[in-house]
């Protein structure tokens, strides 16, 4: 028997396959766990020196078309020596049947044993996922807590949005990455491949030492947390002299240089979002306050028009999606976006591929952009983000808009063929009062009244969409305190009646809405210290999953848990979440460094408080927020002046390069 | 491929599927009729396509499709289902039951809710098979085998429809789940026999490996 062959047997007698596939037909979508999609790589797990599971943890549907994990996916296997798998969470039918018939966590390409990576890399656009972790690691036979963990076990490893706080999971995980991930798994790769080539000197603990020492991931058990009597934190320190006091966010520069994805997966079941999406910028400087993404994305990188076409290009080629999404904080700000959207409007021309753009900023010029985007004749609907109701609110959250602009850019798109226009809100912001909240009904009225005089029908609609305001790390609400979930859901109970109070506007507009209960403890997730993972385990010990699903989500739950648990640290749910925090005290993410300077954090909160609006350092001098100096970046924006040419059209079929099958 | 798509706000590729598998079973026979806006060769089309779906998902041949819709030539399909654990002589007793009730009922959550149909009236044949060798991935345990002639009725009687028939006739409830393969579907001959509904089509020469 050849090497190869016994090889083959080896690596397929890891899958779990043969366990999963009878269990299969007894629950919901089986098609999800799979695998087998278009771009999906199945590589030889011997010849691979580093193996790395990368997970979103909620569902399939949700987490397929997420473009971190799609691009670092891309990134690690361009490695010829590096193999890298995707998993997601099982509903809990799956779950039911794994555990019964002993059947581990998953990858769904090849169905290996997540529990024998070398990394398992979990990618947290929210905190909603920290329970489908603890559901992960227990299948995958990981033990819970890091500290149990041997060199037997993965390498278990936070990225994305939410892990520039890790500390609510810090007990759970060995090391998180703050930022841009592409350069930062490479990195990862070599420092594993290396100790892995040297026979694993000093097992577990020499590999998270060697990865700390870095300074840009994070190792949570190297830094001990003291606590005052009262419950705050007195500091957050190094328990040994190799690691770095703070750890450094990455950040991703030309983003040229990395057109990922250029392979998008496509899915055989149904997903979120089936499109071809690619990022025409990274970062924001529009500076709302509330925004955690705007503030550690710091600073804003375009793409070139030409890279964007480009990769367009090869994207729809590759993948055969009919739509395009050009994604990023605010596309519209895009020192090119006019040519962009033209250019590809032009070129895909009487084929059946549209184009969508999130588009977020309230001005004409939106609409123009979505009148360029809709050239096939849909017009399904605008959506606009005023956020706050009054002039007065959005001052203090810097999204500065004036009503009449408002009230123009919304009749502009009536004018224009839209029927359907959706604003959004938040509820529950710094030194909000009911009159706030209550000035989102004048300001829907006004549209309505406005939009039927300018286009003579009664057949024009507009959707108030409404959600509770949570204050996140590393932005300037992070002293802020929350609002109570009673408080919230009456205002928004005033809101409603308010709209509906002329019935004759009422009729025209529709009121969606959250309640104020999920984000008080997506609160306390994202503001939580180290004593929050208590909570978090108790939660998914007494059956919580999928927390971002309203059917699955169970406030009582939450509450419950973190009555039982925090008590015993002198501190409550209420002391997380509805207490404002003072310019002295150590907040759990201190030493996680986003770039930002605390100083200029602490100076926006005063100005939002005064009312204060910042501008953006794109169109004025560099307010020294102080990213780029500590993390050696520059803001990198065009114009380049270039447009894009028509394309030359592919007809026929689409020969394979090699048939070999 | 130069698919052709549907007029309106929403064009949907022409893409109509007949009479597909249903979830949680196996097939190697499944067919689809695709509207192209160009004529292409289909042995070309076929590599096409086969390179661009997932492994085990394998386009075996494709024809220019004749006058007729395809699904006016399926009104049958033979299956096979493995039956792991369930001794053949025990399986070959629910069978003779099965046979010998004029009508059975049977119970299936549809999407209109819970239905009572008869399983009975659309099976042309059901065998157990006699084989010597148990099939892959089955070892240690007996494993009966069924052949099952279906006609395509509405609501379609499937393979799982036609187990709880036994059950409901012998109580046969097999330890683990059976597994089911479609092994062929197509036009049903006065003899019970399946013809291959893309025959017509083809000129008598075949186009495309098979
Ligand atoms: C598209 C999108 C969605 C889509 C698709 C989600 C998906 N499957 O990907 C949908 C509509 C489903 C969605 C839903 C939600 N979203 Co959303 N979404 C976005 C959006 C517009 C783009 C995300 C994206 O693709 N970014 C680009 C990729 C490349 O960035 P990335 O994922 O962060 O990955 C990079 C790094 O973080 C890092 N990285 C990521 N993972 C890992 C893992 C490891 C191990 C490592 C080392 C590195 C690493 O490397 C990557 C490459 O550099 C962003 C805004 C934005 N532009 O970022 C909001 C955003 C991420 N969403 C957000 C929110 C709040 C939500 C919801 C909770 C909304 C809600 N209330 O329901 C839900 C949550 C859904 C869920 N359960 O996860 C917020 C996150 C808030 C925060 N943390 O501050 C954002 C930032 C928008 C905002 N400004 O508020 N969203
Ligand atoms: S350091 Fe200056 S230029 Fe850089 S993101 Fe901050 S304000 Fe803008």
């Amino acid at each position: 028997m050849s090497v190869a062959s016994a090889a083959a047997r080896r690596s397929a007698a890891m899958t779990v396959w043969p366990q999963l596939e009878p269990l299969l037909p007894q629950v919901s979508k089986p098609i999800q766990y799979v695998g087998g999609e278009l771009g999906a790589v199945v590589k030889d797990w011997d010849s691979a020196a580093v193996r790395w599971a990368l997970m979103y943890p909620d569902a399939y549907e949700v987490g397929l078309p997420n473009q971190g994990v799609q691009i670092l996916y891309e990134v690690l296997n361009e490695l010829p020596d590096v193999l890298a798998e995707r998993t997601y969470a099982v509903w809990p039918d799956l779950e039911r049947l794994m555990r019964a018939h002993g059947v581990p966590q998953f990858t769904v390409e090849a169905h290996r044993p997540v529990g024998a990576f070398d990394l398992l890399g979990v990618s947290f656009a929210t905190e909603l996922g920290y329970t489908n972790l603890l559901t992960a690691l227990d299948l995958a036979g990981i033990p819970l807590l890091a500290v149990d963990r041997t060199e037997a076990h993965p390498v278990v490893l936070a990225g994305g949005h939410a892990a520039f706080n890790p500390e609510p999971i810090a007990d759970f995980l060995d090391a998180a990455v703050l930022g841009d991930g592409e350069e930062a798994v490479l990195e990862i790769t070599d420092i594993v491949r290396a100790w892995k080539e040297e026979g694993r000197p000093g097992g577990r603990d020499e590999l998270l030492l060697r990865l700390a020492r870095t300074e840009s991931v994070y190792v949570p058990r190297f830094y001990d947390v003291d606590y005052l009597p009262d419950g705050r934190i007195r500091r957050v320190a190094p328990n040994r002299p190799d690691v770095p006091f703070r750890v450094h966010k990455r950040t991703t520069m030309d983003l040229d240089a990395w057109p990922y994805p250029k392979k998008p997966l496509v899915p055989l079941a149904e997903t979120v979002h089936e499109r071809y999406a690619v990022e025409i910028f990274r970062g924001c400087t529009r500076g709302c306050r509330f925004c955690q993404a705007g503030m550690i994305t710091r600073p804003v990188r375009e793409r070139s028009i030409t890279t964007v076409g480009q990769m367009v290009q090869q994207g729809l080629e590759y993948s055969g999606f009919s739509e395009v999404g050009l994604l990023s904080l605010s596309s519209a700000d895009h020192s090119e976006i006019g040519d962009i959207c033209s250019g590809l409007a032009e070129r895909y021309a009487g084929t059946n591929v549209s184009l969508s753009l999130p588009s977020t900023r309230v001005d004409a010029f939106n609409i123009e952009l979505a009148q360029e985007l809709s050239r096939n004749g849909r017009r399904t609907g605008l959506t606009f983000a005023p956020e706050g109701g009054s002039e007065r609110i959005r001052r203090v959250i810097n999204k500065m808009v004036s009503e009449e602009d408002l009230i123009r850019t919304v009749v502009t798109a009536y004018t224009n063929g839209w029927r359907q226009v959706k604003l959004y809100f938040m509820c529950g912001l710094p030194t909000e009062t009911d009159e706030d909240v209550l000035q989102i009904a004048r300001l829907a009225h006004e549209v309505i009244k406005a939009g039927r005089e300018a286009t003579g029908s009664k057949d024009i609609r507009c959707t108030v969409s409404i959600g509770a305001f949570v204050p996140k790390p590393h932005t300037p609400f992070q002293w802020a305190a929350m609002e109570r979930p009673e408080v919230i859901d009456n205002r928004l109970k005033l809101l409603k009646q308010a709209i509906n109070a002329d019935r004759s506007l009422g009729r025209a507009i529709g009121f969606r809405y959250h309640d104020g209960e999920p984000s008080l403890i997506e609160g306390l997730l994202s503001r939580g210290d180290r004593r929050v993972g208590a909570v978090i385990r108790k939660v998914w010990e007494n059956g919580g999953r999928f927390d971002g699903w309203s059917e699955h989500f169970s406030f009582q739950r939450w509450v419950e848990a973190a009555a039982e648990v925090l008590p015993q640290f002198g501190v409550d749910l209420d002391w997380y979440t509805v207490r404002e925090r003072e310019q002295t005290e150590v907040l759990p993410w201190d030493h996680l460094d986003s770039g930002l300077d605390k100083d200029w954090l602490w100076q926006d909160w005063q100005d939002a408080l005064a009312e204060y609006e910042q501008d953006d350092c794109r169109w004025t001098p560099c307010f020294d927020c102080g990213v780029c100096p500590s993390m050696d970046t520059e803001i990198q924006v065009g114009p380049t002046g270039r447009k894009l040419l028509p394309l030359t059209p592919v007809r026929g079929l689409r020969m394979p390069a090699t048939s070999s099958r | 491929m130069p698919v052709a798509y549907s007029q309106g706000f929403t064009p949907h590729p022409k893409i109509s599927y007949a009479s597909a598998a249903p979830t949680g079973v196996a097939s190697e026979a499944e067919y689809l009729e695709i509207g192209l806006c160009e004529e292409v060769d289909p042995a070309e089309l076929r590599i096409a396509l086969d390179a661009a779906l997932s492994p085990g998902l394998d386009i075996l041949d494709a024809v220019v499709a004749g006058p007729g819709s395809l699904a006016d030539r399926i009104d049958a399909s033979r299956w096979r289902i493995e039956l792991p654990g369930v001794d053949p002589a025990v399986l070959r007793h629910a069978v003779s039951a099965f046979l010998a009730a004029p009508e059975v009922p049977v119970e299936r959550m549809t999407k209109q809710g819970r239905r009572v149909f008869d399983a009975r009236g659309a099976v042309v044949s059901i065998d157990v098979i006699s084989t010597t060798e148990a099939p892959s991935e089955v070892e240690g345990v007996p494993c009966a085998i069924l052949e099952v002639v279906v006609r395509q009725v509405t609501p379609s009687v499937r393979p799982d429809d036609v187990l709880s028939g036994l059950r409901v006739v012998a109580d046969l409830a097999p330890p683990v789940p059976p597994r089911a393969t479609r092994l062929a579907q197509g036009t049903l001959t006065a003899q019970g026999e399946i013809v291959d509904p893309l025959e017509a089509d083809r000129d008598g020469a075949a186009i495309g490996e098979r």
